[in-house]
């Protein structure tokens, strides 16, 4: 008997898999995702990755998409971009996934774009920074709201209630100074001006110091603070410990209930830019975002027991604007999808409503904000100027 | 004026907690020598379990008392388990674990409790005081008030009892202590004790003002042992001028000079002083005459 010579079996492996792998790929479609579960951010990975998991699992039961069933494959980076680097690369060259919804921080997400760049495959991260969408680059896209549109809609309200001349006090953390300086940046176009600028280190007991010099400014009209975490509530204390009247302005990075219950009295008559999601029930009837946050508010809780976030949120509109273009490109080719996710026009998400175009990638306008006021432990919409 | 007051308070408030988590610092560098960087976390257990046990219904100075139990069985689980067992290890050994250890317990509060941040509901309300024109919240003064409580507390048990000297006795000279039969493992076990008891008092005293969360202790440890070695590593009364002097150095350079430099001012000082005076303010020598 002649023996089978290994150029054989490799031909016949080389076949095999050449075979198997089609048929694999006629079956589901792969959407990659890198989040940051666990580590400092899980805060925001943790509820990115169920609300993916749990509408994988709700469009699969619904029949999929095209008429294909979706695979999720999720990679915890732990906030690492090193290690999300690598999970992307494997992304693209072992799992072969079509598109990619995550990156939970701007880190993560700008350290991950060369890869999905190169490969040509659509990227839609849920990470905070401007850069990642700015300038705009052809297969990546992001959901979150920018820090440069939150001090936008504050400026909005200051010029409705007459106000110029404003202070800033920012915690000197990555999100508290990046807002900082996007909203010096923003101040011109926003008609303001800064004539205070303090700062306060993320796990600072006592701010009275910083907060007693800009009440001793004079001129000073209203307050803002960047910076998210129980800061947020200690300095909303401080503010009112030193007696300070001015209107006060917090960022949307503190905006959640544990903020109002941890500042207390304190919280009252505090503004701050917030997502719809955040005031789902207190929407009017007519606003178009108000089924689509409600839905997403009730299946969420209900799914995972816990209270709905508004990062969840990202990861809900990256989901589907990909799941929509996926339809309406009827193909699983990632350059043909990436043509459509560009084409997403009127589609209402949680962040608020999306029209990308070929030079804008992130698609929001400063209506995606609402800006709320904090009476008696709750949120309360605001109209501008009232 | 009423800035300075206000800056005054506000420095004396944070010293004050600062020279609570130096003065945990001293004590079991003193019996030990070892610096136990989880020293900061006693302080977060302090906060968090009261934070816990209110939520659960139980009446506040009950849950403080609780609290403090379980920093002190923390605290002698530490020495227990992880200081214990490599007795006769190099004192860096010993530190490396205790930073080990920090890192446990807080992975271990992330667990247990969770990652969002907690309050406990002031003592005496939260209305500030107006004294001459600075606001000073009540709270500020029960910090104060405890820890000159908790420093007074410490010298007279020094001072005045046979146990204290037996502390002072193995702080001084360890292998003669144990010659004239004082058990120095007992006196270990009691400053790590006494150590987990004083941090979380001081978490719950400050609790209230700062909020607290399962990584509140990093950053109180620093702070702590900066304090700790300004006033002269080893030396209690060093640990409570340290603490004060540096909450001072904060907050009137946040309020007098500028905000972002508060830190630096404050750690430049330090450096400077180690310079002049590398043993601290109140070096070694001065344990000896206590």
């Amino acid at each position: 008997m002649k023996p089978i010579s290994l150029k054989a079996l490799v031909g016949a492996g080389a076949l095999a898999l050449a075979l198997g792998q089609p048929a694999m790929a006629q079956n589901t479609i792969k959407i990659g995702s890198v989040l940051s579960v666990t580590g400092p951010a899980s805060f925001l990975g943790e509820p990115e990755e169920k609300t993916l998991k749990m509408y994988v699992d709700k469009v699969n039961a619904e029949g999929g998409v095209n008429g294909k069933k979706l695979e999720l494959i999720v990679y915890d980076d732990g906030g690492d971009a090193n290690k999300a680097r690598t999970f992307a690369t494997r992304l693209v060259e072992d799992d072969k996934v079509v598109a990619m919804v995550g990156g939970s921080i701007t880190g993560t997400s700008m350290a991950m774009i060369p890869v999905f760049e190169e490969a040509k495959i659509p990227f839609i991260s849920l990470g905070g920074a401007i850069e990642i969408v700015e300038p705009v680059r052809k297969f990546v896209y992001k959901t979150p709201h920018t820090d440069r549109m939150a001090c936008l809609k504050i400026f909005e309200d200051m010029r409705a209630r007459k106000i110029t001349k404003i202070g800033i006090i920012s915690s000197t953390d990555g999100f508290g100074k990046s807002m900082r300086e996007q909203c010096l940046k923003a101040a011109k176009e926003g008609g303001v001006e800064f004539i205070a600028d303090e700062t306060h280190g993320p796990g600072d007991a006592d701010m009275t110091p910083q907060l007693t010099r800009i009440k001793n400014t004079p001129g000073i009209q209203a307050l803002i603070h960047t910076g998210f975490g129980r800061h947020g509530a200690v300095v909303t204390r401080n503010v009112r410990q030193v007696g300070l009247t001015i209107p006060f302005y917090q960022n949307h990075g503190v905006a959640s209930k544990s903020y109002i219950e941890l500042s207390g009295e304190a919280a009252n008559g505090v503004r701050l830019p917030a997502a719809a999601l955040l005031v789902a029930e207190k929407l009017p009837d007519n606003d178009p975002q108000k089924p689509v946050v409600l839905a997403y508010k009730q299946h969420y809780e209900k799914t995972t027991g816990q209270p709905v976030s508004t990062f969840g949120g990202h990861a809900y509109d990256g989901f589907f604007i990909l799941v929509e273009a996926m339809k309406r490109a009827k193909s699983t080719d990632p350059v043909k999808i990436n043509e459509e996710i560009e084409k997403t026009k009127g589609f209402i998400g949680t962040g608020g409503i999306v029209n990308m175009s070929p030079t804008d990638h992130l698609g929001l306008d400063l209506s995606a904000f609402k800006m709320l006021e904090i009476k008696n432990g709750d949120w309360k919409l605001v109209q501008a100027g009232s | 004026m009423p800035e300075f007051l206000q800056f005054l308070f506000s420095g004396l408030t944070v010293g004050a907690v600062y020279a609570m988590v130096a003065l945990g610092f001293t004590l079991i560098y003193n019996a030990s020598d070892v610096v136990n960087f989880a020293q900061g976390e006693f302080v977060m257990i302090g906060g968090m379990v009261t934070a816990f046990l209110g939520y659960a219904g139980v009446p506040l100075p009950l849950a403080a008392l609780l609290a403090i139990a379980v920093a002190i069985v923390v605290g002698l689980l530490l020495h227990a388990l992880a200081i214990e067992p490599a007795r006769g290890a190099s004192a860096v050994t010993l530190i490396i674990i205790t930073i080990g250890a920090s890192i446990f317990l807080r992975g271990a509060a992330q667990v247990i409790f969770d990652k969002q941040a907690h309050k406990i509901p002031a003592f005496s309300g939260d209305a500030p005081i107006t004294f001459m024109g600075a606001a000073i919240l009540p709270q500020s003064l029960w910090v104060l008030g405890g820890a000159v409580v908790t420093f007074v507390a410490i010298f007279l048990f020094m001072d005045r009892t046979l146990l204290g000297k037996a502390v002072l006795a193995t702080a001084s000279n360890r292998l003669a202590a144990q010659l004239v039969g004082i058990n120095t493992r007992t006196v270990m076990a009691l400053s790590f004790g006494a150590s987990a008891a004083i941090g979380a008092l001081a978490g719950i005293l400050i609790t209230p003002i700062t909020l607290t969360s399962y990584d509140a202790g990093i950053l109180l440890a620093l702070k702590g042992f900066a304090a700790a070695m300004l006033g002269g590593m080893g030396n209690p009364l060093g640990a409570v001028l340290g603490g004060i002097l540096l909450g001072l150095f904060e907050q009137f350079s946040a309020g007098y000079v500028s905000s972002s430099y508060k830190d630096a001012v404050a750690f430049i000082t330090i450096l400077l002083v180690l310079f002049v005076m590398p043993s601290g303010l109140l070096g070694r020598r001065a344990v000896e005459r206590v």
